[in-house]
């Protein structure tokens, strides 16, 4: 039988990641369609119910995938539940009696590169190390890359000058990914587009709009279609957002920045507190620190680490001065419920914004 | 010149609220009823109702709040379309200027609202819990076969009050039909629910935040005079009620009606126009949106509830 490959939809991370599987694996990879109603409703079926939402999603996409001929399915994991996904969902899938060989790249709780390489290597026998190795490198400036840019349109997207042109620069530097599959040509075209979008901001613009950092759960930041795309809401508003988390931060950035994390969030948590709690607090104060209007905090129902880091943050809130609009995200939750909650706050920093603009008036006044 | 009128409606789960205020944000015609689950109906007929106490006023700002805001906003060609928070604080503050905190518990919906010099300062809303506490009320008065209205009343004659489950309502029902099968008054487990509506709300709306005086509570719940006093009781502090309570939504929306600078010359004639509105599936990707066409005199006035430009415009 043919090995075809599939993965779950984690933003636009597919775009470099079915190329690098393709190139290591020498077999077909195709992408699960786009996140819907219907991925969810699969997803939830065979779920346990209270599980948390990014499970139901990516088990809904691996159905999906398994309708379109797939019959290799990767999933890899993180520090909180999402570390067992694997496991569970290779099971329900073979309850449900599909033949499918199931990647698991979590090894004793953690991402292993070299489990990575071996199962690769069982598809693709003439697979090197060194080669296996080049792609994971060509693969992380990718990441790096798309990073980088959707970092600096989410800060200047208010700045455009005709509307829309910086995610249509953005689409096309992903759509030319694949054809520029190496650290150089990737690299190039980055500073290619990033030019091209200065071309297309004038910074004389929209300044005084409001900033909202977006902070919590990983996957209902990255994943936007499983928190109703708040953050095209946002910057549809002209509104200057702040996110840290992405692919490259959890990667890279948190291996590196975790003494500063901890020594950030020290007032309120004095040791780890497991997946991405710690780093949402020091975020949240480094938010409030520069000057941010709001924060907006994203989890899926049901997920401990952000739960435990919500008191926190409450106090947080109250310290520094700094809204915080805390929103859950389940399979059963109203769209309306969530437009009414995120309207009302930003009318509130807004309000805020003039009332502090108001007072300095008077101050320097007088 | 002609004097200038504005027109604010708030359309909730449960009921209708409109008002009409002049140049100098005068109450000059009111109105509340129940939107029995037919939005455009109850509008109507509020309309009407405002036509007959005012007259035929030269209204020039329209603005509608709550949860029907969008349907009605596009029915009365509204000017401002805002959510029931930024509305419900501006209508409070216009008459109690130095309110701190507001409590707010409706049909289906709680929220607090904290305001500080004048602006809001932070907000909640119920998250997954603490829904629907006005309905549940009023369904709890119909199987202990009273009258909504009367439920205060009767919770304050209670001496000796239970304590009922108050996680969520679910328990408290089966909790509340438990106590009364123990053979607790009636009178004592209403003042039982009362107090379990009032530290629900507490541990789950407003959880971490800081009430201040001055409290106003609001919201059609605040009619109950035996949730109130379950608040005093818990607070500690005054609990204000203001007689116009269930008009500040559409009072505050009127406010930002007048505010704003968009201009428009209501026809008080839609109370006689004709509106449908027909829901269908769209049926072009897996997402299958649920799209909304509302007509005026079978004339398509606007579409809504499409997630792409897909499936819009096709009758």
């Amino acid at each position: 039988m043919k090995k075809v490959i599939s993965f779950p939809n984690f933003g636009n991370y597919y775009i470099p990641l079915k190329t690098f599987l393709s190139k290591i694996t020498k077999c077909k990879v195709i992408t699960a369609p786009k996140n819907t109603k219907k991925t969810l409703e699969l997803g939830s079926k065979y779920s346990p119910d209270f599980v948390c939402l990014p499970f139901k999603y990516t088990l809904g996409n691996y159905l999906e995938s398994i309708e379109c001929g797939a019959n290799v399915l990767v999933q890899a994991g993180g520090g909180c539940r999402y570390g067992y996904y694997g496991e569970i969902q290779d099971k329900i899938l073979k309850d449900l009696d599909y033949d499918i060989t199931f990647i698991n790249l979590m090894e004793n709780g953690s991402f292993s590169l070299i489990k990575f390489y071996k199962s690769a290597k069982r598809l693709n026998p003439n697979l090197s190390f060194i080669n296996f190795i080049h792609n994971v490198l060509i693969t992380l400036t990718a990441f790096i890359c798309m990073d980088k840019m959707d970092h600096y349109v989410r800060a200047n997207s208010k700045y455009e000058i005709n509307k829309g042109t910086l995610n249509k620069i953005k689409s096309r530097f992903l759509d030319f990914i694949p054809n520029n599959f190496s650290i150089i040509k990737m690299i190039r075209l980055y500073k290619r587009n990033k030019q091209d979008m200065k071309f297309n901001i004038d910074k004389k613009i929209n300044k005084s709009t409001i900033k909202i950092g977006l902070i919590g759960e990983l996957f209902s930041l990255i994943e936007k279609s499983s928190s109703y795309n708040i953050e095209e809401y946002l910057m549809n508003r002209g509104i200057e957002v702040k996110r840290y988390t992405d692919i490259t931060y959890l990667l890279i950035g948190k291996r590196f920045n975790e003494r500063k994390i901890l020594n950030k969030s020290k007032r309120y948590a004095k040791y780890k507190l497991g997946a991405d709690s710690s780093d949402n607090i020091a975020h949240a104060i480094e938010l409030a620190e520069l000057g941010f209007d709001g924060i907006i905090h994203l989890k899926p129902f049901s997920c401990s680490p952000e739960i435990n880091t919500v008191p926190i943050l409450q106090r947080v809130s109250e310290d520094y001065d700094i809204p915080v609009l805390f929103l859950t995200f389940d399979s059963q939750y109203a769209k309306g419920a969530v437009d009414t909650r995120i309207e009302a706050f930003i009318d509130m920093l807004i309000m805020r914004k003039e009332n502090n603009l108001n007072e300095e008036r008077i101050l320097s006044r007088s | 010149m002609k004097k200038e009128y504005y027109l604010g409606v708030d359309i909730g789960s449960i009921s209708t609220k409109g008002v009409i205020i002049d140049n100098m944000n005068n109450i000059i015609a009111d109105d509340y009823l129940w939107t029995e689950g037919n939005p455009i109906e109850a509008v109507k007929k509020l309309i009407n109702s405002l036509y007959k106490q005012a007259g035929d006023v030269n209204i020039v700002g329209v603005g509608t709040t709550g949860s029907a805001r969008y349907l009605i906003g596009k029915i009365l060609n509204a000017t401002v379309i805002k959510n029931e928070i930024t509305a419900h604080a501006i209508g409070t503050m216009s008459l109690i200027p130095d309110v701190k905190t507001i409590i707010e518990i409706g049909g289906q919906d709680s929220k607090i609202i904290l305001i500080d010099k004048g602006i809001v300062i932070d907000y909640a809303m119920n998250t997954i819990c603490a829904a629907g506490t006005g309905a549940f009320l009023s369904s709890q008065a119909k199987r202990l076969g009273v009258n909504i209205e009367d439920f205060g009343e009767i919770a304050l004659k209670s001496k000796n009050c239970p304590k009922l489950s108050a996680r969520c309502s679910v328990f408290a029902e089966s909790d509340l039909v438990h106590k009364l099968q123990m053979g607790y008054k009636k009178e004592d487990v209403i003042r039982g629910l009362c107090n379990a509506i009032v530290s629900n709300y507490l541990n789950n709306v407003a959880k971490g935040k800081r009430i201040k005086p001055k409290i106003v509570f609001q919201g059609g719940v605040s009619k109950n005079i035996g949730v109130k006093k379950a608040f005093e009781e818990q607070l500690g502090e005054e609990v204000i009620t203001i007689d116009k309570g269930h008009l500040m939504g559409a009072l505050g929306i009127a406010l930002i009606a007048k505010k704003s600078d968009s201009r428009i010359n209501f026809d008080f004639n839609i109370k006689d126009y004709n509106f449908k509105t027909v829901g269908m599936e769209c049926n072009g990707c897996a997402n299958n949106c649920e799209i909304v066409s509302v007509y005026k005199n079978d004339e398509i006035i606007d579409q809504y509830g499409n997630k792409c430009e897909r499936g819009i415009y096709n009758r």
